[in-house]
This record gives structure tokens, sequence and C-alpha cells, in this order.
């Protein structure tokens, strides 16, 4: 048995027991962040309270919704959104939640990719962080399924169809995925189990990874600078806060953390009481058909550019590029050949593979809600064909990079 | 903590965090509310039962609110053996009349068996007994089978809404609210 | 600043990705189509009708335009409205496929051009016509060419309708007579045989048999709908929020502008009826509305002083360390 002594205090009895000194300082006080940052490195806290809304709004959506084919669609549209005292409230943070926390993923994704933070040492985080994203992916799919809408159908049947295989004809698999021939009761209570345990667990526990993967590297800066963190931390301890390079977690990084967080919030809510229609989709107001497919189908906005790499090829063809992308960004910390981390204003050519990449998946984002006709279809597979144009340039450009 | 401020009270924080907890204090009342019966629910907290084929000594039990409801009508022998206090948990409607009783044992509610030949009720979870009445007669339960708010409509009682009748019992104590 | 500028441009990107995947996409998958002011003159259905069609469509509405002119006569209109009776009633039974719906607010809610044309002949004035290849007689209503004959009569009915079956009406009572009859609305409790009564379970064996049997009354009268129509009119609960508020608009006013040969028939609601008719959908498929506006902005205001706070609160951590 460990020595204990007579606590002076509630704060010494604690300390002695859980060494919460010592945690403050690790976690927080002496954790430390550098200065040389913008708001975008506050996404990281934007996306784990976001997740914490999604969690307590689903919390309260749990205790009413029924996952029965028969009872689901209408549990939702009249028990929580009429019945349920504040019900509706819950709905719309949630839905707006789902579809908002995407956009954060990607703005704070791209942040990642901008200022070369998945390289050198930090290969980790940025793994993590894309097992997040697929997580997020699949939490967002299950979760979609769940209110029985005309969309949910279709999307179900569709998404679970690709994994027949094309050419493979790999029916078995549909059907065992299923529960099912047709997305049907099997199907709704496995993605209601998905969505409510399982995904989020892993979700859970990758977090904690990822917050892991990034103790020891620590959090990058704007200009790519590796510094001695124990050097800048002894010059802030000192009282020279202005000469130090570095802040300490908390309170002064966490203050505008916090600020920005307050930013968001008024965004966030004005869509949720006043601009919801992009994040709740009229097609998913109709209860589920199976016997009629809606005139236009397409997934939420995050996986547009996605669907849209699947569509203009050939069944074969396109189911293979649609597995490529799914698992090249994983690829980028070993795809990257150049050594500097920096941002890519400053990396040459990289400088216009960036942008390119931003503007391709916009394009892509786009032509996957357009029906696939027409001139929308052409610069749709122009777009795709681009996109998988620059992954493979991405090593021959970084290899060429001057070392800065 | 910024410059040499070792001692300063962080009052800008402090603000901030309390008004935080007023957020707080709005975003659990709507959770509080969320948790609140439907009102599909309450709405449903009504039923009518109509007394008028009601035969003396025999035991009809119906549902109100979930809740199984005793409706005995009291033959003249069960009325010759009431009390002046056992007679005000009847209803009288014309010249009969009726016990009306959540049919749940006062103690710990399980539900009671009538026996029509020894005229009494038997709760087989702990022994308790009650009268034709309902009224307690044998420990364990606290008090007699608690009477449903209702409201007298011809030979119909209506279950959920009050009348004067039911007023008169909460006010002298014959039974407690449900 | 540096960071306003880096804010400038992901607000750039995101706001050119909500046009492109909101606005744009929508304008190019839905086709803009145009209402007409709830004016009933044929307009649309010349339009947009086949070409052996064109004049005797034109023909028709140019008659319906003189029986306007004419003066009725709501009394003599009340005894030819005893004919019309016999089938709109109440416990009025299927016919041939619909139950024919009450009348009890017709002058309020329909248009008068309307009434006139559809007394005239409904399956032209309901822009249905096309459903009918052997002759608009055949339309449940057809007969009644036969029993109200002249101009005068028609015209006489309408002013009935609109001095003694008009009046006050609750958005309910709208969307079951203009809608009633063929859309269901189950979170308003309604059927297409009316509002569901309240029934009891059997204590003994726990099965509600008069819910049952009413069940089966419902689904006796939507097979017949469906076999008439081709298919069942959707249960309008939340159509409001399934729809556009400028589609539900047009379609309710010429329904085969936006889904053409579709077996829906225009119902000549009026202004006053379309906006009670809106009122109860956003009753039953929109009911937080209010408390959602009411809400809002309190929350918003909320944040306001949170950020502001929040940036006071940073300005004194962050002081000495630029």
């Amino acid at each position: 048995m460990a020595h204990f002594e007579k606590a002076k205090n509630l704060h010494d009895w604690m300390n002695q027991r859980l060494a919460i000194d010592t945690l403050k300082r690790v976690l927080q006080t002496e954790y430390w962040i550098p200065k040389n940052i913008n708001f975008l490195w506050a996404m990281g806290m934007v996306l784990a309270a976001t997740f914490g809304i999604l969690l307590v709004s689903g919390i309260f959506l749990l205790m009413y919704y029924q996952p029965n084919v028969n009872t689901a669609f209408d549990s939702v549209n009249y028990t929580i959104m009429s019945e349920v005292g504040y019900g509706w409230l819950w709905r719309h943070v949630h839905g707006v939640g789902a579809s908002v926390v995407f956009l954060i993923i990607y703005i704070h994704m791209f942040t990642g990719i901008y200022y070369g933070s998945y390289k050198k040492g930090r290969e980790l985080i940025w793994l993590s962080g894309m097992l997040l994203f697929v997580l997020f992916s699949a939490e967002a799919f299950s979760g979609y399924m769940l209110p029985w809408g005309q969309m949910s159908y279709w999307a179900g049947m569709v998404i679970t169809n690709l994994f027949s295989g094309g050419g493979l004809h790999a029916d078995f698999l549909v059907e065992w995925i299923r529960g099912d021939y047709v997305p049907g009761q099997a199907f709704l209570n496995r993605f209601f189990m998905l969505h409510v345990l399982l995904v989020p667990l892993a979700i859970i526990g990758v977090i904690v990874l990822h917050f892991g993967t990034l103790r020891i590297p620590h959090v990058n800066n704007q200009d790519g600078e590796e510094f001695d963190f124990a050097e800048a931390a002894e010059l802030y301890k000192a009282g020279k806060v202005k000469e130090s390079k570095v802040i300490p977690f908390s309170p002064v990084f966490l203050s505008k953390d916090v600020l920005v967080m307050g930013v968001y919030f008024i965004f966030f809510f004005y869509l949720v009481f006043y601009h919801f229609e992009f994040a709740m989709d009229p097609v998913n107001f109709d209860p589920a058909n199976g016997l009629k497919t809606p005139t236009h189908i397409y997934p939420e906005w995050y996986f547009l550019w996605s669907y849209e790499i699947l569509r203009p090829f050939s069944t074969n063809v396109g189911l293979i590029a649609f597995a490529i992308a799914q698992v090249i960004f994983f690829t980028l910390p070993f795809l990257d050949r150049s050594p500097n981390v920096a941002p890519a204003s400053r990396r040459g050519a990289f400088k216009f593979w960036f942008w390119a990449l931003l503007v391709d998946m916009i394009v892509l984002t786009f032509m996957g809600k357009l029906p696939p006709q027409g001139i929308w279809s052409t610069v749709g597979l122009v777009a795709a064909l681009t996109f998988m144009a620059l992954w493979v340039a991405l090593p021959i450009i970084t290899s060429r990079e001057k070392k800065l | 903590m910024a410059n040499n401020t070792k001692g300063r009270r962080d009052f800008m924080g402090m603000a901030l965090g309390g008004f935080t907890a007023l957020g707080g204090i709005g975003a659990l009342y709507a959770m509080k509310r969320t948790w609140d019966p439907l009102p599909s629910v309450k709405a449903a907290g009504f039923t009518t039962i109509d007394l008028k084929d009601a035969q003396d000594n025999v035991l009809v039990t119906e549902k109100w609110r979930g809740k199984p409801i005793f409706v005995l009508k009291q033959s003249k022998e069960m009325m010759a053996k009431t009390t002046e206090k056992t007679k005000k948990r009847l209803i009288k409607i014309g010249d009969s009349h009726y016990l009306v009783a959540v049919g749940l044992c006062t103690h710990l509610g399980c539900i009671p068996g009538y026996n029509p030949s020894d005229e009494s009720f038997l709760c087989a979870c702990h022994g308790g007994m009650y009268d034709a009445t309902a009224d307690v007669t044998k420990a364990p339960p606290p008090r007699g089978l608690d009477i449903p708010p209702f409201k007298i409509d011809g030979t119909k009682l209506v279950l959920g809404e009050t009348g004067p009748e039911y007023e008169k019992m909460l006010a002298d104590g014959t039974t407690l609210a449900v | 600043m540096k960071e306003l500028k880096i804010f400038g441009i992901v607000a750039i990107f995101t706001l050119v990705l909500y046009w492109g995947v909101e606005p744009f996409a929508h304008s190019q998958m839905h086709k803009h189509v145009e209402g007409h002011g709830l004016v009933y003159d044929g307009t649309a259905d010349v339009e947009e009708c086949k070409a052996d069609k064109k004049d005797s469509k034109k023909a028709f509405w140019a008659d319906v335009k003189k029986i306007a002119a004419l003066k009725g006569d709501a009394a003599a209109g009340e005894a030819t409205y005893a004919m019309c009776a016999g089938c709109h009633m109440e416990g009025a039974v299927n016919m041939g496929g619909v139950t024919p719906p009450s009348l009890d607010h017709a002058g309020a809610i329909y248009d008068k051009n309307f009434l006139i044309a559809l007394i005239k002949d409904p399956a032209i004035a309901t822009n249905v016509d096309h459903k009918y290849p052997n002759g608009t007689m055949a339309h449940p209503m057809g007969s009644i060419s036969t029993m109200v004959t002249t101009p005068q009569d028609i015209a006489n009915v309408v002013a009935f309708l609109q001095a003694k079956k008009a009046g006050e009406v609750t958005p309910k009572e709208a969307f079951t007579e203009a809608c009633g009859r063929c859309h269901a609305n189950r979170y308003g409790k309604l059927t297409q045989l009316g509002e569901i009564p309240k029934t009891k379970s059997n204590i003994k064996t726990g099965l509600d048999i008069d819910a049952m049997k009413y069940q089966q009354k419902v689904a006796t009268e939507q097979a017949a709908l469906a076999d008439y129509l081709g298919t069942l009119p959707p249960d309008l609960s939340i159509m409001i929020r399934a729809r556009s508020e400028h589609f539900l608009h047009t379609f309710i006013e010429n329904p085969q502008s936006s889904l053409p040969g579709t077996a829906m028939p225009r119902t000549g609601l009026n202004k006053e009826g379309m906006e009670k008719v809106f009122a109860y959908l956003e009753e039953t498929g929109d009911p937080s509305k209010p408390l959602r506006e009411e809400t809002g902005p309190k929350v918003l205001l909320f944040f306001l002083i949170f950020t502001a706070l929040a940036f006071l609160w940073k300005k004194s951590m962050w002081k000495g360390h630029h």
C-alpha cells in the first residue's frame, strides 16, 4: 500500500489519490501550443463540441424513436416533432449538426493538408483522423436510415448494392449485410444498433487515440517551424510570455478556442432555427416505399464528391475508382515525397496541387447532386479523372520539391 | 496564467462561466420537458364505464390509465353491513350503491382477489384484506383501496374527470388523490 | 489581418459549396412552374393540352365567362341544389371510386368561375378530361349536365352556394372539404371517411373490434380510390415539409402543370380556401413552427452575448502575449 498522509484540505485529499495537480499540468497549464497559429487550429475543439451536441440531442431522440419499419417515420415526424416537449429542437439540432460536422471535418482536413500537418512524426495524427472520417461517415449513413423516409430506403438500397462488387455478383453478401433481400426490418434494426452503440463507441475510442497521437509531436504551426518546446516552455514559465513561442493550452489557448466556438454556435443555431432544409431534405419526408423510386436520389452533400467518382464509369471501373477514392487520403503522408513541413503557399507546385484538389472536389460535389445528363455528366467525368490524375501526380511533384 | 497575475481573480472567466451556466439551465429545462409524459398519454387518461348492467356482488374489472379498476355493485345484504364511514366510500346512482376503486393494494401494488361468498378482498402478496366497500380490514395495507377521480353522467362514470361527489370524498379523507 | 483573410477564404468556399448543392442543383432538377394567381380561365389548360383539344377548351372557358356575367338567383338555385344534395350529403356513398365531398363551405373556399365550370363539365373544369377518352360523361359527376341544364341554372346554383354555403370556415373544414375525400391526414386523425372515432378495447381479449371495423371501412374506401385513380393519393400529414411551398401552391392550382398526366383533379380553391388549406397543412406538418420562431431569437441572443464575453475573456488571457 502506498503511503498516504492526513489531508490538509479537499484539494490535497484528491491530489494524493488522483494526482489532479499533475494531470492539470500535463493536460492543461503545461501542455504547450505554438503561438503562431490561427483560428483554423480551433476546428478540432469545434468538432468535439459538435460531437457532444450530437450525442446529447441523440440521447433525447433515442427516448422516443422506434426502430420498427411501421412506426419509425411517425415516431420521428409525429411523436418527436409535435408531441415531445422540445422534441423538434433535438431533431433539428441533430439533423443540422450531422451535416455541419462534415463541413468542419473537411475544413479541419484541408487545414492539415495545407500546412503539412500529416508528416514528420504526425502521420498517426493524420491516419487516426482519417479513420475518424470513415467512422463519422458510417455514423451519418446509419443515422440517415433511421427516419425510414424515401431517401433512407433508397440510399440504403443503393449503397448496400455496392457490395455486390459489380461483375462479381456477390448478391449473397448484399443479402447478408441487409439481413433480408431488400432493406426492411432486419436492416433497420441492425443499422440502429450501429448508429446508437457500436460506431459511437468506436468514435470515442479513436478520438482518444487521435488526442494521444497529438501529444508527443505537438500541434503544428503556421510556418511549419520545428522548435524546441522545452526551451520555449521555460521562457514562458519564467514570465517572458511575449518572447516565448508557446502558450499553455489552458487557459490561454482555450480562451481563443471558446471565442471561435461562440462564433460557430451563432452560425450553428441560426441554421437550426432558420435554415435547415439543406440538412433535412424534403424527399425524406415521404415515407419509405419499396415500390417507388424518387425521381432524384442523391446522398447527403458530404458524400457527393465520392458518389460522383462512382457514377461516370461502367460498373466495375466505377467501383474500383470509388474504392480507391475512399482510401487514397490515408496514403497522403506516404505519397508526399517531400520532407518540407510548410504551408502550401511556400511549397512550389504543391500549392497548385492543393487548390486544384480543393476545387476539383467542389466540382465533383456539384456534379454528384446534378442529374447525370448532358454537359453535367461530361464535367463529372472530367472531374473524376482529374481526381485520379492529381493523386498520381502527387509523388512526382513532391519528389521534385525544393528543400526549404 | 497571463503575466504575473498569480494572485488576481479571473473575472472575465468567471463571468463567462456564469453566463454559460445560465444557458445550461435553459438546456436542462428543455431536457426536463422532453422527459414529460406526452399529451396523447395524458389525454388518454379518461375512461367511461357504464354501470347499468352491473349485478349485485359480481366484481367487474375495467381499465383506467393502465390500472385495473374494481366495480362492485353492493347487494342489500352488503349495504346492511356498512357503517357510516364505509358508506362514504360508495357511489350512489339512483337506488344502487357501487364500489369503484383502483384495484391495486395500497401496501405495495399487487391486485387483490375478490371472494364473493365472503364479500371480501384478499391480497395474496402479504395477506392484506378489505371488506366489500374496499375499506381495509387486515394489515399490512395502510388504507382502503384508492378511489379514482370520477364524474357521474347518468348511469355512466367518467374516470379521470372530477365531479362534486369525488371532491367530497377527497375533502373528508375517504380517499387520497390518485 | 491575416486571420480575417483566411476566414474570408473559408467563408467564400463554403458559400460557393452551398450555392452549388442547394439553389443551383434544385433549379436544375425541378423546372419552374408559373402560378396563375388563382385565376381560373383555362389559360394553362389550353396551353398544355393536345392540339386537337385546344379549340373545344377555349370555347368551354369562353362559355364559363359568359355564365359568370349572368345574375344568379340564389333562391332558385336552392331548389336546383336539392339535386346536388342527393350525392353531396352527410353519409354519402362512394360513387364509382370517390365519395362526393361536403359542400358546406363551397361558396367560401372555391373560386366562382371554377364552380361554374365544374357544374358545366366536371372533367374539363378539373383538367382531367384526358382521362376520359370516351367522353366526359363517364366522370362520376358527369351526369350533372342532365340535371343542371341551362346557363341560368348554373348561375343560380353558384349564387346559392356563395350566399348560403359560405361563412366562416376553419382550416380543418377547408382541408376536409377540398382534399379529405381522397387524401388522409393521419397526424390530424383524419381518414378519407372523416375523423377517426374513439373506440375502446375489449378488456378481456385486449382487442378493439370497433377500431378494426372502422379500419376495414377505410381500407375498402382506399381500395376503391386507388382503383379509380390508379394509385392511392398520398397522406398529406407532413406534405408541407415534403414539397416546397411554391410547388404545393402551383400544383394545387393546376396539377397538370407540375405532373402531366396525373389523376389529381384541380381543386378550384380561391385565395381564402388556399390559405386555410395551407394553414391546416402547417398545423399537422409543422406544428412546432410558432415555438421555433419564438425560441430562435432568444438562443441567438444568448450566443451573441456568450461570444462577446468570450472575446473579453480571450483578451484578458492574452494580455501581454502578442
